[in-house]
């Protein structure tokens, strides 16, 4: 009875032993994430049904109108709702066949070596490399060139392609690495399966390498498209303002002409579209590839 | 033998760099057979599956399916299907659909009603009927084996390459699926290829086994041929337990040999090949050919060292003092009146003909690659 009663004593002190220790281990990233991530959610949240105090900033107050007034800004929502897709797909279509030339082709002690590659862009900062191709897309870069072969005024920087040109440099890594590891995962001895059963390099491609690897995609695809709906700086330097982003708009409104509560109630629609995104991707990738669980990132 | 074979191996090497896995094969393999190949790992039976399936390309020789010249014929134009070693099966699509993968490739299209009639007959042949809407994770490893060789026979291949199918398995389900097999050949009446380490397996299941050693066939024949007319000593040792003893040539009489063992006794061996006066030799006593009895009744006394009673048999392990540990099968007889304890002396003897002698430094290797065909 005693020694019963100890045991069931040990082992709620073992439970509350676990308890405390998974608590001291998610404590700090819980305190970050309040802190700087629901906190500050919280706070556009209410600004966004708020006000503009009349010197600028945020005056209290419960209206929508801020969302009614989202069309205003229609252009930024339009140029970041289809240069986004656009750009995730551009990425995609370069970034596939190099993924699986590093993945299936590649000579096993090259791979590293490759990789390694496509990561090293990273270490130099997007601005400085995003800087470089204001220069070669600017009137001395490539339009100087074309003007000596006779092409005179050829524009290419502030252009929408030179937005899409930006997007695909500066993202390709990220859609490169998921769709990497999905292909790098595969059962080579499915590809020998299926041509065994007498399909074709084509219909192997299509039935099974790229059905496999559809988890892979829709994580580049998802992320490169999240981080393209917020991109600020690739508009603004290759764009120059005529290719303007919900970005732009966002640092437009709190920073120059402090409508607060506008900017938020912009930010939550873009919180609200990019969960969308999210959701809708991992959807699809689970019903193509029949996996049971999708890596996101 | 006058009927095509289905498949055929004229001088056949492979070499991946400068590792020869198959070196220069001949063999011809009957319609309708069940064949294994046989061999430890790395022997090159694998290699040699893989060069029928169109996975490899042999360096030198030909491999004809049917007669016809295979070379550079890739995997998806060749009328065979393998069962791949751990199935290989798609994840992404479930049983039908698995089934149905090499339907769908064929050209012209067959419409789906036809493919969906396929598919079922074909998992109804193994036993699955009903189970076409379940995912491949949802079966257990029986199932998945019967899927793959739905998968593989529904394509009415001319022959079915199993690469150690039934390696996976536990040991019951494995008997189990050994007569399935067995039945399924016997049923849809074309050859089998089937590549295993398992002498049991391939002893228990198959018409023809073939022997690799090093990249070469070392015997082919019948499953009772191998295991009592072993070719060489690799074969002795390697298809069935064996005792191997040493000793030496000191007499040659026809057929037979003289050998004098380690401890001096002298028995009379067959012989496989042609052996000299003094040529160090193995003898290859099968355990069921040793028979125990009281002291003094046999030609050879030893201790017996360990009894594992295993129902219907038992195993002696027993040691006989110069020669070393035999090791002695004997048939369980209800009241185990024939029972020996652990430390018991006992006399062991054998049946007149079965030891067998083989060269010490056996030939493995120098044995020279005659053309082998199987004659049904």
């Amino acid at each position: 009875m005693s020694a019963g009663t100890g045991a069931a004593f040990s082992m709620r002190s073992n439970v509350l032993r676990h308890n405390l220790l998974t608590a001291l281990l998610l404590g700090p990233a819980t305190a970050w994430l309040v802190v700087f991530l629901v906190l500050p959610f919280v706070a556009i949240a209410v600004f966004s049904v708020g006000e503009r105090a009349p010197e600028g900033g945020y005056q209290a107050a419960f209206t929508l109108a801020q969302y009614a007034n989202l069309p205003a800004r229609a252009t930024a929502f339009w140029n970041t709702m289809v240069l986004a897709p656009a750009g995730a797909l551009a990425c995609l279509l370069v970034a596939y066949p190099v993924a699986y030339y590093l993945a299936l082709r590649a000579p096993e002690r090259w791979r590293l070596i490759l990789l390694a590659l496509v990561v090293i862009p990273f270490w130099t900062s997007l601005l400085m490399r995003t800087y470089a191709w204001m220069y070669v897309l600017g009137g001395r870069g490539i339009p100087a060139l074309l003007a000596y072969v006779g092409l005179e005024d050829v524009r290419l920087i502030n252009t929408p392609g030179a937005v899409l040109l930006g997007i695909v440099y500066g993202y390709l890594p990220l859609m490169i690495l998921p769709i990497y590891v999905s292909l790098e995962r595969l059962d080579r001895r499915l590809l020998e399966a299926s041509a065994d059963l007498g399909a074709t390099p084509i219909s192997t491609f299509l039935g099974v390498t790229l059905r496999l690897s559809l988890p892979g995609v829709m994580t580049g695809f998802s992320l490169v498209m999240i981080l393209l709906l917020g991109e600020y700086l690739i508009p603004t330097l290759l764009g120059g303002g005529k290719v303007f982003f919900i970005g732009n708009a966002l640092v437009d409104l709190f920073l120059q002409s402090r409508n607060w509560p506008f900017g938020s109630a912009i930010a939550i629609t873009l919180v609200a579209v990019s969960v969308v995104v999210l959701l809708a991707a991992n959807r699809i990738s689970t019903r193509l590839s029949g996996a049971r669980r999708v890596d996101l990132i | 033998m006058t009927a095509v074979p289905d498949i055929e191996f004229r001088g056949v090497t492979k070499r991946y760099g400068s590792v020869i896995a198959v070196s220069g094969i001949d063999l011809a393999i009957p319609p309708s057979a069940f064949v294994a190949l046989l061999g430890p790992s790395g022997c090159g039976k694998t290699t040699c599956l893989r060069m029928i399936g169109g996975f490899e390309q042999p360096s030198e020789g030909v491999v004809f399916i049917r007669g016809r010249d295979m070379a550079g014929t890739p995997p998806y134009r060749r009328p065979v299907n393998m069962v791949f070693q751990q199935y290989a099966l798609f994840p992404h699509l479930d049983v039908a659909d698995n089934v149905a993968y090499g339907l769908r490739q064929a050209r012209p299209r067959l419409s789906s009603r036809e493919i969906s009639l396929k598919a079922g007959e074909a998992l109804a042949m193994v036993r699955l009927a009903g189970y076409g809407r379940r995912k491949i994770h949802e079966l257990s490893g029986g199932q998945q084996q019967r899927v793959a060789l739905a998968r593989a026979l529904v394509n009415k291949p001319a022959v079915l390459l199993l690469d150690e199918p039934l390696a996976a398995l536990d040991k019951k389900l494995r008997t189990d699926m050994q007569i399935e097999l067995q039945n399924l050949q016997r049923e849809i009446g074309i050859t089998f290829v089937l590549v295993t380490h398992d002498q049991e397996e391939a002893l228990s299941m198959s018409d023809f086994v073939c022997v690799m050693n090093g990249g070469r066939i070392v015997q082919l024949g019948q499953p009772s041929e191998i295991y009592d007319e072993p070719a060489d000593l690799f074969v002795a040792d390697f298809v069935g337990k064996t005792n191997l003893l040493s000793g030496k040539v000191v007499g040659l009489s026809g057929k037979l040999v003289e050998v004098a063992l380690a401890d001096g006794t002298v028995i009379a061996a067959r012989k496989r090949t042609s052996l000299a006066q003094g040529e160090a030799v193995s003898v290859s006593l099968r355990p069921e050919s040793l028979s125990l009895g009281a002291p003094g009744s046999g030609r050879l006394n030893g201790l017996v060292r360990n009894r594992i009673f295993l129902g219907s048999t038992a195993e002696y392990a027993i040691e006989v003092q110069g020669i070393g540990t035999l090791l002695a099968k004997a048939d369980h007889l209800v009241g185990g009146g024939n029972l020996f304890k652990p430390g018991e002396p006992v006399a062991v003897g054998f049946t007149a003909g079965t030891p067998l002698a083989f060269p010490e430094n056996n030939g493995t290797n120098q044995r020279e690659n005659k053309n082998v065909e199987i004659v049904s």
